[in-house]
């Protein structure tokens, strides 16, 4: 029997938390491909990291500091000139239900 | 010679002797690119008008003595590197129309530096994948065999230096996306330190192994192009503010002494046998130098590309959220309200592989499964970093294929993403570690494709890899060859 | 059965930078839409955060004045969810390792005190503005917010009435307004609160499940709500039934709190490092540094008041309830070395003054300077309370030195007994009546010749030696 990591109810999860959606036959090969992909990543599971400090950072800096100076900002026309959609100098989206 | 067939240094020498002029050399770039992009296919975006411009400009600097680190030297441009005004779609739908109203920091040095920018080459999209055959804006082919790809996600860039559509470029490699096609083009190309390089306007894929370095002709064109893009941003905090030597200094150097480390991990079962040849002739190259070659372990290397495959996308998923179609990029006009709207757009804006990403590294951030992905992923990082740290206290420098296979045909992986992710099992573990990598040409298989052998030194030893890369260059003496277009 | 609430709040306080967390732009309120956006704020591709050194340093602040412990290093954090007005996507965040934590505040309730545990402290960017549009199927985003920095302070699940957390939220408000890293405008925002509650039976450990209540943007508002909130709870618990654990929206005109319209989903924020930020090391010399930076703060400078100028608790609380009014007073206090008259003072009429109009104490006309001269000039018998009060007005109104508006008035207290008996003796004379009445006993009549020389004298004489002198002249 073919081992499953994820079911096509969880990658219909996982789409809606990434803001995605697929057919029919997209979501079957998706499934497929991230399932051979997850039991791909199982090999991790033999590695002993009792202990072992995570690494996120290639380079360990620390305290990176900017002083606190106004800078120039963009001109309003120039921050929405790549705007699918603008309005009375705002980004238009769907209306937005609270 | 044709003029956009010469080096950096060959160029500049002329332009230092009034031999020939930025305007020239321009013209004989965009002759070039007019003769064969439409079988490369190596950029998306072409600057004629303003090249020219700048062109003209460089003349005038020239004519007044001021020549900089690149004047007139036209260098194409990976489009995941932001340019003011100019549109910058990292090889996707989303971002078609996107014109930034900045630039990278790359792009000033190189300006401030005299360069001339012919324009924005073909990638992978938002730069995940290893052949470019997932741009939204087509395939790129590689110049040496138009039916095979040029390696990726920088292949854009590689093919135009291979091609001589450009004399040098930039890419941008996060898991052996500049060493990668470098190899498989035939060209020499670079990874930098993490933090050696800006990262400010550099579109993110995964921001923790991202970064930017040249792709050139030759070893000295590496070094001259290192000495204007390396340094400290203050616009970035993971910039690292480290004396920047100049590279031209290791050039022509020997490495007599020097102790080569041999990793026995990376010559492995699957390796094309050709491969595994010309490397290993690279090897008595190095020893008939001088050096010693010794063998290293780097006992983590098997796990290199599961740990990258969930670190990679699981930043990729968040740099990629901000494509939502609300400040910039395409939007899909079919979503009635918000909701639609985003998957809508995000479907139709992305392509397969950008959403495999996005979905594996939600799915690894995800509750219930960050300690088993994640956590896990980022604790067997450091144990890869453990072992470089360990090998460089034995060696000065390691020594590895850059790719398992040479080129392969197109289409042949597009189907089979863990095949596709195999191609850059020797490139990885370097982004990982943050350490810097050089892939320099060794050689050609009998269909006449070339290969590339990878070096790698300990943080900041960018110098140490000129030095012996130059050295190699100058002894293995490869025959020079150019594509037939 | 008997119920206990328990309560936890979380303040969202925007911090008294010029510019934002990760970029140049400036945090200055009000401006129109999207002028105070960059590459960076707006979440252009490419684009990288530098943390603002002054958001860490008015962090350390807070947690210095909250007791709490300062961790030596934290971490920056992505908090991923999509809202149209949160412009990459993500949040950046403290998650995991944040700056400071098990910190402590006292509050005075019910003339006792009570110490509120503080959970944690960290920073984070504002999100940006969403505005809808009444007749079109649109809303609109402002980011001129977004990047604006912010800190959160939680509590510990230690509140246990309306009343304390209304106490602990006036606490957490006094002391980020006096450190003057947050300037508390609850209206603007700067200073927001949500509150976690829920009941349980009294004398049981295990908490029940809990509402989120938010959009509370007043003082008023979080006690009136979580009354509300509590009420409700209670009200459905005794039913039977069961508490959702859900967002409710505090709806200040109907005074109810209701679950959110649309559709809740369990969050999955995906926190992770943010791999674009590095560390934040705070060693002791910075610690040090900004300890020796911090201002007395309200708690601590009322009980010196108490002690030190012997003014009641209640006046003390009043003085200190900004840093500007207390200095204000401290200075009237130095220069008149009277206490309790300066206080009644600067809680009297000048506060009446300033409150009629709005004004702040920094604002004020009378000087301290001025006000101190007036007390020493009533103290002096110079001139009287009811002069005083006259001076006073005055002063606020023109701005002018008590010296000054007593010579143009006239203003001088009679104190010189012999022209003041001529005056009383003048007045006995034409009220043959009312005096046989003093003298038969009717006492209230005194009041009456008290009058009538305040009158002759245009209200200049001293009243206690008016009275002095009448009570014996009256006598016979
Ligand atoms: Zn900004």
């Amino acid at each position: 029997m073919e081992k499953i990591r994820i079911s096509k109810e969880e990658v219909a999860h996982v789409a809606h938390l990434a803001r995605l959606e697929f057919g029919a036959e997209e979501m079957e090969k998706f499934t497929s491909q991230l399932n051979d992909i997850l039991l791909y990543m199982d090999k991790l599971g033999e590695v002993d990291t009792a202990g072992v400090e995570p690494v996120t950072h290639a380079i360990a800096r620390k305290n990176a500091f900017r002083e606190d100076a106004v800078g120039a900002s963009l001109p309003p026309e120039v921050s929405l000139a790549n705007a699918p959609e603008a309005r009375g100098g705002c980004f238009q989206v769907p209306k937005v239900i609270e | 010679m044709e003029l956009h067939e010469l080096t950096i240094h060959e160029l500049l020498d002329r332009l230092r002797a009034g031999e020939t002029t930025s305007a020239e050399i321009t013209a004989s770039v965009f002759g070039r690119i007019d003769a064969v992009e439409k079988e490369v296919h190596a950029y998306i975006t072409l600057m004629r008008e303003t090249a020219l411009a700048e062109a003209a400009r460089a003349d005038e600097r020239i004519r007044k003595g001021e020549i900089g680190a690149l004047t007139g030297i036209p260098i194409a441009l990976k489009d995941i590197c932001c340019t003011k005004g100019v549109r910058t779609t990292c090889g996707s739908r989303i971002l078609q129309n996107f014109i930034p109203p900045y630039n990278a920091t790359v792009v000033e040095k190189l300006r401030a530096a005299g360069a001339v920018f012919p324009g924005k080459t073909n990638m992978d999209e938002f730069a995940m994948g290893s052949s470019t055959e997932t741009s939204f804006f087509g395939v790129t082919r590689n110049p040496w065999d138009l039916d095979r790809i040029p390696g990726g996600s920088s292949g854009g860039s590689a093919a135009a230096v291979a091609a001589d559509e450009c004399i040098a470029a930039l890419g941008s490699d996060t898991g052996g996306s500049i060493r990668q096609p470098a190899a498989l083009c035939g060209v020499v190309g670079m990874k930098p330190t993490y933090g050696r390089v800006s990262r400010f306007g550099l579109v993110a894929f995964a921001s923790s192994l991202d970064q930017i370095g040249p792709f050139t002709k030759d070893v000295e064109d590496c070094a001259i192009v290192m000495n204007v893009i390396a340094g400290y941003d203050p616009r970035e905090s993971t910039s690292v503010p480290e004396e920047v030597p100049d590279y031209r200094r290791f050039l022509g150097k020997g490495i007599e002494g020097w102790r080569v480390g041999i990793p026995k991990e990376y010559f492995i079962a699957g390796i094309d046998p050709e491969v595994e040849a010309a490397v290993r002739r690279t090897i008595q190259v190095a020893e008939g130098a001088g050096a010693k070659c010794i063998e290293v372990s780097l006992p983590h290397t098997e796990y290199c590309l599961a740990v990258y495959y969930i670190v990679a996308p699981a930043e990729a998923c968040s740099n990629l959220a901000r494509y939502d179609g609300v400040k910039y990029g395409f939007r899909s006009e079919e979503g009635r309200d918000l909701m639609e709207m985003y998957k809508k757009t995000r479907a139709a804006g992305f392509g397969a592989e950008v959403k495999r990403r996005i979905m594996i590294g939600t799915y690894a951030l995800s509750s219930g499964y960050y300690d088993a992905y994640y956590k896990k992923a980022s604790q067997v990082r450091a144990l890869i970093k453990r072992d470089f740290d360990e090998a460089f206290a034995k060696c000065d420098v390691i020594l590895t294929p850059t790719t398992p296979t040479p080129a392969f045909r197109v289409g042949e992986r597009t189907d089979d993403p863990m095949q596709m992710y195999l191609s850059d099992i020797f490139t990885i573990s370097t982004n990982l570690a943050g350490i810097p990598g050089i892939s320099v040409p060794c050689g050609f298989t009998a269909a006449g494709l070339p290969v590339g052998v990878q070096f790698l030194a300990g943080h900041f030893q960018e110098g140490r890899l000129i030095q012996f890369a130059s050295a190699y260059e100058k002894h293995a003496q490869i025959e020079k060859r150019r594509p037939t277009l | 059965m008997q119920f206990e609430p328990v309560i936890g709040l979380e303040i969202h306080a925007q911090l008294l930078t010029d510019a934002k967390i990760f970029c140049g732009c400036s945090t200055k309120f009000g401006a129109p839409p999207n002028t105070h956006t960059c590459p960076v704020c707006l979440g252009m591709p490419g684009v990288l955060p530098v943390l603002n050194r002054k958001v860490v340093e008015f962090m350390i602040r807070m947690a210095l004045a909250t007791n709490c412990r300062l961790n030596r290093e934290c971490n920056f954090a992505r908090k991923n969810y999509f809202y149209p007005d949160l412009p990459k996507g993500y949040q950046i965040s403290q998650y995991a390792a944040p700056p400071a934590e098990h910190g402590w505040v006292d509050v005075e309730i019910n003339g006792g005190k009570k110490r509120i545990g503080i959970t944690r402290i960290h920073m984070e960017e504002d999100a940006g503005k969403l505005m809808h549009d009444e007749h079109n199927p649109a809303s609109y985003v402002d980011l001129n917010r977004t990047g604006v920095p912010l800190i959160e302070i939680v509590s510990d699940p230690d509140i246990r009435s309306a009343e304390e957390a209304a106490a602990y939220l006036r606490r957490l408000h006094e002391t980020l307004v006096y450190l003057g890293i947050c300037d508390g405008n609850m209206e603007e925002g700067s200073f927001r609160c949500d509150a976690n509650v829920s009941l349980r039976p009294k004398g049981t450990e295990a908490f029940g499940t809990r509402a989120e209540l938010k959009n509370m943007n007043s003082f008023r508002n979080v006690q009136r709500a979580l009354e509300y909130e509590i009420k409700r709870q209670q009200y459905v618990l005794e039913g039977g039934g069961e508490v959702v654990q859900e967002t409710r929206l505090w709806d200040d005109t109907a005074g109810v709190t209701h679950a959110m319209r649309g559709k809740e989903e369990a969050h999955d924020y995906r926190y992770f490092p943010d791999p674009d930020l590095v560390p934040v090391v705070i060693d002791d010399a910075w610690i040090a540094e900004i300890r020796s930076s911090l201002p007395e703060l309200p708690l601590e400078k009322r009980e010196r008041f108490v002690r030190d100028y012997q003014i009641p608790v209640y006046d003390a609380g009043v003085l200190t309830a900004s840093r500007a009014l207390a200095d204000y007073y401290e200075e009237v206090v130095r220069l008149s070395g009277e206490p309790k008259i300066a206080a009644n003072w600067v809680m009297g009429d000048v506060l009446r003054f300033l409150n009629e109009e709005k004004r702040d104490i920094r604002e004020c006309p009378i000087s301290p300077a001025s006000l101190a001269g007036m007390i020493r000039l009533i103290q002096q018998g110079t001139i009287s309370g009811k002069m005083a009060k006259e001076v006073s007005e005055a002063m606020y109104r023109s701005g002018k030195t008590p010296q000054a508006i007593i010579e143009e008035k006239g203003l001088v207290q009679i104190t010189d007994e012999d022209a003041l008996a001529k005056t009383i003796a003048e007045v006995i004379d034409k009220n043959p009546t009312q005096v046989s009445q003093y003298r038969g006993g009717r006492e209230k009549v005194f009041g009456f010749f008290v009058g009538q020389v305040m009158k002759a004298t245009q209200g200049k004489a001293n009243p206690q030696l008016i009275n002095d002198l009448l009570k014996k002249m009256l006598a016979g």
